[in-house]
């Protein structure tokens, strides 16, 4: 390195604010959905809350913009995108203690409250006097209040979405090793191959769903068998959605030319969030389907 | 390695400040971002302090005297919530924002768009969970803790608005506990190495690592309430093969690391400041730096000795009560550290150091009534009367907020560049102190005798004890009036402050005039 540059700071940015109100709307506004939608109250939810989203959006675009022009007028030092990687980094991080929440809880219902109900450990007197017909099972196809369920399988769909989903994995690194060589057919392919698997994984997965919801009754309401595997499956989608929109963005940056072999923090970083979302699945479908 | 600048394409950096309040709005400046953490945590301070003063006159006699009952649990709750997520961590988010890159020569922070953006998202947050005090039926009220089925079978309409707040006020602080780490790791100058560090610097960077460890845990627990409440789940319901204890056990999973979130960092400010003015090297840097990190680890391991009493194996219990007492080994080598430091040192009584000793006396009271609440056949006497009121208000007021306030006595000229009112901070120093003990210590007689917390009656025997402790809360309350004042008048002006007001203060911070200016270390100072 011939000389430093200095750090970037970034002048005053209308971005930030404007993403605040659009959080502060999201949180107002899908808390007052959630209110309405589930008593007989009218009210300004849901509109708040879809301007949220829409003052999101305005926030994304402005700010990416104004990000990726710094870029391209060779703003950013190594140092600088030292700290794009490492925030982003973390970030995945905090995702994986997110989903390890929802992990653990499916560990706790399924390895001590399950059994306890049953009688297990100490707790013979539980079973004998709150729910005597209960028995433990996992999946739990029926919960001691008596709502029954059927168990969703691990073959068929879910075992093609996997295969699936590793699959986009593979295409994903192909794509970056091809930013990397600077092949910029291999890149826009495999990307957009990528792309297209993630849309698959998520038309399957509604598919699913509604497999799940009309034909083995099991719903978000069918006990923690059910909750467990709707909020994991479901956190997981969302997180899919938007790691398929952002390689979107990807796709729609690369055909406009951006990205060099040595410089494409955006695209890595897409690159991680993917890898990131099919090892949370393949996590999924070994713990809540497999096992 | 010298260091060339480079400046010929861009003019970014003027040094002077953008005016109006767009300055505010917009910033990128780690500074400005800093004072308004600050201010903002102390607004916070002033409405959790006002509910505090609510619930202590409802307690000030026995029987039913001022507010109905369900508002004074709502009180309760939101007086915790403001005080943790508005008051506690915000300050020290914002001393972060102030000192972290000052401390390790750092032009800025290091994500500067991101760093405004968390910082606004908590004004919003705050109004949305303010605001549901207001709404039919009332706001929160099952406790800062919402342990399931409280608030899910049995709380208000408001909760969704609790839950959606808490998510954002998390994704606040995670975006800046990540931008805190990441500018440790990233933008130290030349020569900082870690073990160069200032501690202040180094209990961030593991409060950082906690921060982004715990909050999703939060984020998952609320969602959880969420569904439970509203869309028919049962995580929290045995009927449908989910257990309210496993509400306990993912909530503290965060709660407990939750709480040396708001310790650490008061570490490292009483370890700049008792150095300073004892005239003497920090004793056992090192081991302090393993001790902040041991605490770290432990603080993962340690959960359950909240829930003492409600229903684990015996095997559990004793698990969680050794790793709990595990704890008081790294923490009595800080406290043994902070008397070492101050050993035959010449020292000053400047209102830094008044504030710092009495966090060590203190803090250290708090840390021993916790180790008799780790035990746990103790703890199934203790558990949820006053004694664990009175612990937790040792460490966290008489701890973390004394430290803030020996932090903002310490570096207050560094900011505004004025020399603040001495006279003034020493009447609220020694106001603060004997206030906050005639508050807090009669407490733990109260719980020793069994009072319950959270209730806002009692039986009369406690009356004598719930008056005074009432006196001392409301002239706590008023001391810290003397802090507003005294701050709003260094910010106006005052003495000017030279560049290293203290004599015996070291660090990067104290190398630039006072106040420090709006851009600091554009190139990076060279570390010996």
């Amino acid at each position: 390195m011939a000389e430093q540059q200095n750090y970037y700071v970034p002048p005053s940015s209308i971005w930030p604010i404007v993403g605040a109100l659009g959080l502060g709307l999201i949180a107002w506004g899908a808390a007052h959905t959630v209110i309405e939608t589930t008593s007989d109250k009218q009210g300004w939810g849901s509109h708040v809350l879809f301007a949220g989203f829409g003052v999101i959006a305005v926030m994304l675009f402005g700010w990416f913009r104004d990000q990726i022009n710094e870029t391209m007028s060779g703003l950013h030092s190594d140092q600088l995108d030292n700290s794009y990687k490492q925030g982003m980094s973390w970030f995945i991080f905090s995702e994986v203690m997110f989903f390890a929440a929802f992990f653990g809880a499916l560990f706790y219902a399924r390895m001590i409250a399950v059994p306890w109900l049953d009688g297990a450990s100490n707790n013979v007197m539980t079973g004998e006097v709150l729910w005597p017909e209960f028995v433990a099972q996992w999946p739990l196809v029926e919960t001691p209040g008596g709502t029954t369920t059927q168990a969703m399988g691990w073959y068929g769909l879910p075992l093609i979405n996997t295969a699936i989903l590793i699959a986009s994995s593979v295409t994903c690194h192909f794509a970056h090793v091809g930013l990397e060589k600077n092949k910029r057919g291999q890149l826009a392919g495999m990307l957009s191959l990528t792309i297209i698997l993630g849309l698959v994984f998520l038309f399957l997965q509604g598919a699913e769903y509604i497999h799940a919801y009309e034909e083995l009754g099991l719903t978000l309401q069918s006990g923690v068998y059910g909750n467990t595997f709707y909020l994991l499956t479901g956190f997981h989608g969302m997180h899919v959605t938007l790691g398929t929109l952002m390689l979107i963005i990807m796709l729609l940056r690369v055909l406009k030319g951006h990205f060099t072999p040595q410089k494409h923090f955006a695209f890595q970083a897409t690159s991680w969030y993917w890898h990131f979302v099919d090892v949370v699945w393949i996590c999924l479908f070994v713990i809540v389907y497999v096992l | 390695m010298s260091t060339v600048v480079d400046d010929h394409n861009h003019e970014a950096h003027h040094d002077h400040k953008p005016s109006g309040i767009t300055r505010w709005l917009f910033t990128t400046n780690h500074k400005d971002i800093g004072s308004m953490y600050l201010w903002f945590s102390l607004i916070m301070f002033f409405v959790g302090g006002a509910m505090a003063m609510v619930i202590r006159a409802e307690l000030f006699q026995p029987g039913l005297q001022l507010v109905e009952p369900q508002f004074f649990n709502q009180m309760t709750t939101v007086h915790g919530l403001v005080m943790i997520f508005g008051a506690v961590m915000p300050a020290f988010t914002g001393l972060a924002n102030w000192m972290v890159p000052m401390m390790i020569g750092a032009p800025d922070m290091a994500l500067p768009r991101m760093n405004n953006w968390s910082f606004w998202i908590l004004p919003f947050a705050f109004v949305i969970l303010l605001s549901s005090l207001f709404m039919e039926g009332g706001g929160p009220d099952f406790g800062w803790t919402f342990y399931a089925p409280l608030s899910t079978t049995y709380s208000n309409d408001s909760t969704a608005l609790f839950v959606f707040a808490v998510h954002i006020m998390g994704i606040s602080s995670i975006m800046g506990a990540i931008n805190v780490i990441v500018t440790i790791i990233n933008m130290r100058a030349p020569g900082m190495t870690y073990m160069k560090m200032p501690l202040f610097v180094w209990t961030w960077l593991i409060t950082a690592f906690l921060l982004i460890a715990v909050m999703p845990v939060l984020a998952g627990a609320v969602t959880m309430v969420l569904t439970d409440k509203y869309f028919g789940t049962s995580f929290f319901d045995a009927a449908g093969g989910g257990d309210p204890v496993m509400f306990q056990h993912i909530f503290w999973f965060f709660g407990h690391p939750e709480v040396y979130i708001m310790i650490l960092p008061s570490f490292g400010i009483v370890s700049a400041i008792i150095p300073a003015f004892s005239r003497k090297k920090l004793f056992g840097y090192s081991s302090m730096v393993y001790a902040t990190a041991s605490i770290a680890i432990l603080s993962f391991l340690v959960w359950a000795h909240h829930m003492f009493t409600t229903g684990m194996p015996v095997f559990a219990e004793l698990f969680f009560m050794y790793c709990t007492m595990l704890i008081a080994v790294p923490t009595g080598v800080k406290v043994f550290n902070w008397v070492a430091t101050m050993w035959r040192g010449a020292i000053s009584f400047e209102v830094p150091m008044l504030f710092a000793l009495a966090f060590v006396i203190l803090f250290t009271i708090g840390g021993f009534s916790g180790v008799m609440l780790a035990m746990t056949p103790v703890d199934f006497q203790y558990h949820d009367t006053y004694f664990v009121v009175a612990h937790f208000h040792y460490v966290l007021v008489t701890g973390a907020i004394f430290s803030i306030m020996a932090a903002s006595y310490y570096w207050l000229p560094k900011w505004s560049g004025h020399m603040y009112d001495t006279t003034l901070a020493r009447l609220h120093f020694w106001s603060s102190l004997i206030s906050v003990n005639v508050l807090f210590f009669p407490m733990h007689f109260a719980g020793l005798a069994g009072m319950p917390r959270r209730i806002p009656d009692y039986a009369v025997q406690f009356a004598d004890i719930n008056q005074i402790t009432s006196i001392g809360g409301f002239a706590f309350g008023l001391s810290q009036l003397i802090f507003l004042w005294l701050v709003i008048k260094c910010a106006r002006g005052g003495e000017k402050a030279p560049a290293k007001p203290w004599d015996g203060a070291e660090g990067l911070e104290w190398t630039v005039p006072s106040p420090a200016p709006y851009h600091t270390f554009e190139t990076p100072p060279k570390v010996e």
